[in-house]
């Protein structure tokens, strides 16, 4: 192979070529070459190769489309349904721009579904408490994620990358399934209200299930290891030294804490509770689950307004005010993180 | 001050670690119970596996997954690898802050938004849905995720080493394969399982943008868990917990060695100089 260009070969590529001879087998390098046996795969990676330009020009638009067609364009989508008018009809709205006498376009820009979700108080209640479920999530991850991050760079070194990992082994693991574990502990005949009976410590079983708790506890047990990891990047940089020197002109561990432990992780503190927030802002599967019929937050609604009542323009509107209300706190957190880097 | 572990310091990381963990080991208690009542212990069986492999309707939406997981990954590693090398080799080019918002947006972007406006999409160019459009869509969102990971691979590699084999006369698209590529394949590995795992778990989007024939597992899962705990989907979910945990430890343990190795082959380069 390569015949033609043998005389040719500039001499990194003659290195190669030479080394391939001993070239581990099964590396990719020699799966690369076992390959260029192959005839259609020699053509490509040569006309890849040979033509630099174009090669990028390829790679760059091939992504690019993909994003613009199946990212930007529904986005456009929805945003032009939102605008329109429900319909019994198959899709289930009408159309936004008609031709009239052939000539002229007639836009029809329906608002009526803005100012449904202003006027009725369903949306912005739905809106108001998905930011306050979302938010006191937040807070209680930041309280329990905390403790455990600081336990984990208090770890001997050794252990640091194993407990990492185990921080990180739940987020692979199915969310619909963790979701899921929580219900057989907290329903009223579930795990919890069984042990606390047994030990005495309540006579009558909790209500936990099908509350706004059980939605907060689902909401930090999911979105704990987005919490945990910004803080452990954050405290592991940490000299020990300061909490030592502080230690030795007789500063109290709890004062050391606030004066140098906590300022020093405030960047972990932000990022995580931004990466916690905003998830949690729309989500669907754990109010649906773990909530009740009274637990309103905003995914939920979109949800039943497309399924169970199939006002497409309306579900629309939904979701381009919550794109609205979301881009606040992200805005906010690419800022923040552009600030640190510069810093 | 730093000699043994301090009290705090232990409880912290048990009452933490417990409940990272410990429904999740309820649960796969309770999957072997042979009990129907999920919360009264009726000693050991492993009846509920036997009966979930004769659940038909289970194995074909298992199918399904799979093979959409696969497929998705598959071409969301290659869309995401390429996406990657693009934001961090290519300088600037022409829409380059477009392209990095539309790669940053899902990661953000509320399901319940992303899966609509697909469906909106799909159903306004009369693309019949099933088994392409839940596939195209879990390629979209988990591309992101790959280029994410490919991305901060790239940043933290010395660009010079593909540099150096340039100036020797090495083309591009070959430097990529024999420098680059070993280099950030453990990146391209973990990016692969991480949409794999991502589709295997996604329910909000496949709800939106699956059609008839076309069910996945996560959908049947919901479907059955909304009428109440049952030992069967305790044994799917075992399952599927225990195949992750087994891919996560596989990919660490090649990470970790890939790693070595080429700390290895970079401290023989430079002793032979």
């Amino acid at each position: 192979m390569n015949q033609k260009h043998q005389d040719t070969k500039a001499p990194a590529v003659e290195y190669l070529d030479s080394s391939s001879t001993d070239s581990v087998p099964g590396t990719l390098e020699g799966f690369h070459k076992q390959l260029q046996l192959l005839p259609p795969y020699r053509w490509l990676s040569q006309a890849i190769a040979g033509s630099g330009i174009s090669a990028r020009g390829l790679l760059i638009a091939t992504p690019y489309l993909w994003l613009l067609l199946f990212f930007l364009a529904p986005f456009l989508i929805v945003l032009k349904i939102s605008f329109s008018e429900y319909a019994i009809a198959q899709p289930p709205y009408t159309a936004l721009f008609e031709w009239v006498d052939d000539i002229y376009i007639q836009v029809k820009l329906n608002l009526e579904n803005y100012q449904l979700l202003y006027e009725d108080s369903l949306y912005w209640r739905a809106y108001l408490n998905s930011v306050k479920i979302a938010g006191i999530s937040t807070l209680l991850a930041l309280l329990v994620g905390y403790p455990l991050a600081y336990g984990m760079t208090r770890a001997p070194r050794h252990w640091r990358l194993a407990l990492l990992m185990l921080v990180i082994l739940p987020f692979w693991t199915s969310f619909l399934i963790r979701v899921y574990a929580w219900i057989g502990i907290l329903k009223k005949e579930g795990l919890l209200n069984l042990l606390l009976l047994n030990l005495g410590v309540i006579d009558q079983p909790l209500t936990v299930m099908n509350t706004d708790i059980a939605v907060y506890i689902g909401i930090v047990y999911s979105y704990l290891p987005f919490m945990v990891l910004p803080l452990y990047a954050s405290l592991e940089k940490m000299d020990d030294s300061l909490l030592e020197a502080a230690a030795d002109l007789g500063c109290r561990p709890i004062k050391s804490f606030w004066q140098i432990t906590f300022p020093i992780s405030i960047h972990g503190v932000i990022a995580g509770c931004f990466l916690v927030f905003i998830p949690a802002l729309g989500e669907f599967v754990i109010p649906d689950l773990l909530g009740g019929s009274g637990t309103l937050m905003i995914g939920k609604t979109l949800w039943a307004e497309f399924f169970s009542n199939r006002d497409w323009p309306l579900s629309s509107a939904v979701a381009v005010v919550l794109l609205l209300i979301l881009v606040v706190p992200i805005v906010a957190f690419q800022k923040m993180q552009e600030k640190d880097k510069v810093a | 001050m730093n000699k043994g572990l301090s009290w705090f310091t232990w409880s912290a990381l048990i009452v933490g670690f417990s409940f990272l963990y410990l429904p999740i080991i309820l649960l796969i208690l309770f999957s072997f119970n042979e009990s129907k009542l999920v919360t009264v212990w009726g000693g050991f069986s492993t009846k509920w596996y036997v009966e979930l492999f004769n659940n038909q309707g289970l194995m074909n939406a298992a199918w399904v997954t799979l093979k959409v997981a696969f497929v998705s990954s598959t071409v969301a590693t290659l869309l995401g690898t390429m996406s990657g090398v693009m934001l961090t080799r290519f300088g600037s080019f022409r829409g380059r802050t477009l392209f990095s918002g539309m790669i940053y947006a899902p990661l953000v972007m509320p399901e319940v938004i992303t899966g609509l406006s697909l469906l909106l999409m799909f159903v306004a160019i009369s693309w019949d849905r099933g088994f392409a459009t839940v596939t195209i869509a879990h390629i979209t969102f988990s591309m992101c995720y790959v280029a994410v990971v490919v991305q901060s691979r790239l940043a933290t590699f010395d660009h010079s080493i593909e540099e150096a084999a340039m100036d020797l006369g090495c083309p591009p698209g070959r430097t990529f394969f024999a420098i680059t590529l070993p280099i950030i394949l453990p990146a391209v590995v973990s990016g692969w399982l991480l949409s794999f795992t991502l589709s295997l778990d996604d329910l909000v989007i496949a709800s939106f943008t699956t059609g008839p024939g076309a069910t996945t597992l996560p959908m049947k899962i919901y479907s059955q868990v909304r009428l109440g705990v049952t030992p069967e989907i305790n044994a799917v979910s075992t399952i599927l917990v225990g195949l992750v945990a087994v891919g996560v430890l596989v990919a660490s343990v090649i990470s970790r060695r890939s790693e070595a190795n080429r700390l290895r082959d970079e401290r023989l380069a430079v002793a032979e100089t």
